[in-house]
């Protein structure tokens, strides 16, 4: 399967060039580019590990595309993302996310159904990455 | 003689039994200044033959407020002049002759406040059956801050809804399953799975579903539920289905809503013909379930569509904004249904910005200010299509949920085709707008471009490329950009 979350991920992947233009877009307007990995892509998972902070005061879109190269050199098996933080009154949240890499398989993920009483049932999401424990997985 | 126009001062002349216009009341007072705290309505007056617009305003503002048609001797028990409501200004509407633009004042302590219902009561009450008038229209309202923050507002806003969803930086698309009536819970579901797997955020009962012979509610839940998670495994992706709890009791929303919870669902729905009330106690429920809250306007038309007698959609959609929902319909502009795209963009600002200024242009006659109250994400659906999709993000920008039933669902290749195709000319819109391209102009090449790697893009755009919904709006504003209203 491939992993649908993010902004771009029905397009084909990006080239450095184009994280380079979506990340300078972001910085045009004003919010805070950064960059996450994770090997628990769990579509819950809000907490992705941080590739140092949010890169506040940089104008140069070029810089993101070397953190995103250099988190690629130790987590390349991972999936890893770049966000736009705005601080605006009002938003103080995100304003974009996209995958920028991608493990080279991505297993996908099950559902677990626990039946109840009638016919309710309780769903749950597993990645099936996540029978490894950290680090493990998509080695 | 007394003045037909002037306030009357001396008690006892004011005070005497009978009948006197309602200017004389003291309802017209063109020297008025609003206070900060008022709470100000714009009326669209068409008095009948022969009635003095200025009476007439005033009688707008006796009849929502303290009048009754004759003098009675218990005003002089209360601090009347205060509670009366305070017609101020009265222009001809540009182009329109026989209607007036009349600016009512309403002291704040006239309402209860977080109440819909007690507002509306005034505002829209008795008067609009008034027999001196022939038509009424409540064009816009300002709402004190003072008043504003008694309201809940949006249960989850859309800054918390994108946080939950895990969607940010495009449009939300969604679909409404079709046909409305008649499918079974099972087949249904398939809708769901298939709309929702192909690149969907969002599927949507109508708003007529709610428990019929060919499907009851527990079947659709139970079914639909099956369908979002099938379909979030299958994407990585937070998935949802706007599961329609609209019943014939609070008792049974209620209960509907507490089993959506049940299964996990994050958003369920309403329409809006259950009334204010119902709205606000589903807003309070949801705030306190963690649920979104969709609210489908239907209904709306029955008042909002005439231009000279109802209620505009704008008021709809700032009473709305206090009730508490998160979703609202909005107009698409370039879909099937009513909105011309000035009036459009008024409607979209009151829903998603912090401070309205005045715009003429757009319909927008105060300065609103929403004090922090949660915004509403707008919902455009009705005839839209993927090859529309520069349009529509140019329009409607990016908070906004693009809704394609037919144009999902319609796919020659079936619904996911359907929603893949959607969701690749979103995706490729969004980035192409933001590495700087002409989207209004290059919107067709960027399309056609992203199609060369989508079948199922290529397929819609061959499909709908000629479908285009262009009539007159009965409802437009009544004011040109003009370098005076525009600044």
């Amino acid at each position: 399967m491939r992993l649908r979350q993010g902004q771009f991920s029905f397009l084909p992947d990006l080239t450095d060039d184009d994280i380079r233009t979506q990340a300078q877009y972001a910085i045009d307007n004003g919010w805070a580019v950064s960059v996450e990995y994770t090997d628990d892509p769990h579509p819950r998972n809000s907490y992705w590990e941080m590739w140092g902070h949010p890169m506040f005061d940089n104008p140069d879109a070029a810089a993101v595309v070397f953190e995103v190269n250099e988190c690629r050199k130790e987590h390349g098996s991972k999936y890893i993302r770049v966000l736009a933080f705005d601080a605006s009154a009002g938003w103080e949240s995100i304003r974009m996310s996209f995958i920028v890499n991608r493990p080279a398989e991505e297993p996908g993920f099950r559902v677990v159904r626990q039946e109840g009483e009638g016919r309710k049932i309780r769903y749950t999401i597993e990645s099936y990455a996540m029978r490894e424990p950290e680090g493990a997985r998509y080695a | 003689m007394l003045d037909n126009a002037k306030t009357v001062t001396d008690a006892k002349k004011r005070y005497s039994a009978g009948v006197m216009k309602y200017a004389q009341m003291g309802y017209w007072e063109p020297d008025y200044t609003p206070k900060d705290t008022d709470v100000i309505a714009l009326f669209r007056i068409t008095p009948q033959d022969g009635v003095d617009a200025v009476e007439a305003a005033a009688a707008v503002a006796g009849e929502s407020s303290t009048a009754t048609w004759t003098v009675v001797w218990t005003d002089r028990l209360t601090a009347c002049d205060k509670y009366r409501a305070k017609a101020y200004r009265v222009d001809p509407v540009p182009n329109s002759e026989g209607e007036y633009f009349a600016y009512i004042a309403y002291d704040l302590d006239l309402f209860e406040g977080g109440s819909i219902a007690n507002l509306t009561a005034s505002i829209i009450g008795n008067v609009f059956g008034f027999k001196p008038l022939k038509a009424l229209r409540l064009e816009d309202m300002r709402l004190p801050t003072a008043y504003v923050k008694t309201f809940q507002g949006p249960a989850t806003g859309i800054v918390v809804e994108r946080e939950r969803l895990n969607v940010y930086g495009r449009p939300l698309l969604g679909a409404t399953v079709k046909p409305k009536l008649g499918l079974s819970g099972r087949n249904y579901g398939r809708v769901v799975y298939e709309a929702l797997k192909g690149g969907l955020d969002f599927t949507k009962d109508d708003e007529n579903i709610n428990s019929q012979p060919f499907m009851h509610w527990r079947d659709r839940f139970l079914y639909c539920m099956e369908a979002v998670n099938r379909a979030s495994a299958a994407t990585g992706e937070v998935k949802g289905t706007y599961l329609n709890v609209t019943a014939a009791t609070m008792e049974e929303m209620y209960e509907r809503a507490e089993f959506a919870k049940s299964l996990g669902s994050v958003i369920i729905m309403i329409d809006l013909v259950i009334g204010y009330t119902a709205i606000q106690s589903m807003a309070k429920w949801a705030r306190d379930n963690d649920m979104i809250l969709h609210l489908h306007r239907a209904g709306h038309s029955t008042y909002t569509r005439q231009r000279s007698h109802g209620v505009s959609f704008r008021v709809i959609a700032k009473w709305m904004r206090l009730a508490g929902v998160d979703h609202l319909h909005a107009g698409t502009v370039v879909g099937k249904l009513e909105g011309d795209p000035a009036t459009t963009k008024g409607y979209y600002d009151i829903f998603r910005e912090e401070y309205n200024p005045m715009a003429l242009e757009n319909g927008i006659f105060f300065d609103q200010d929403w004090a922090s109250l949660n915004k509403m994400m707008p919902v455009a659906s009705g005839g839209i299509h993927a090859g529309q999709m520069h349009q529509l993000l140019t329009y409607l920008g990016e908070d906004v949920v693009l809704q394609f039933g037919g144009g999902t669902i319609g796919h020659p290749h079936g619904i996911q085709a359907g929603a893949t195709a959607n969701r690749v000319a979103l995706e490729a819109m969004v980035f192409a707008r933001n590495a700087g391209r002409d989207i209004w102009n290059e919107g067709e090449d960027i399309l056609r471009d992203a199609a060369r790697t989508c079948t199922p893009l290529k397929q819609a755009l061959d499909t709908w490329k000629d479908v285009t919904f262009d009539y007159a709006s009965t409802d437009a504003p009544d004011f040109a950009p003009t370098p005076e209203v525009s600044m």
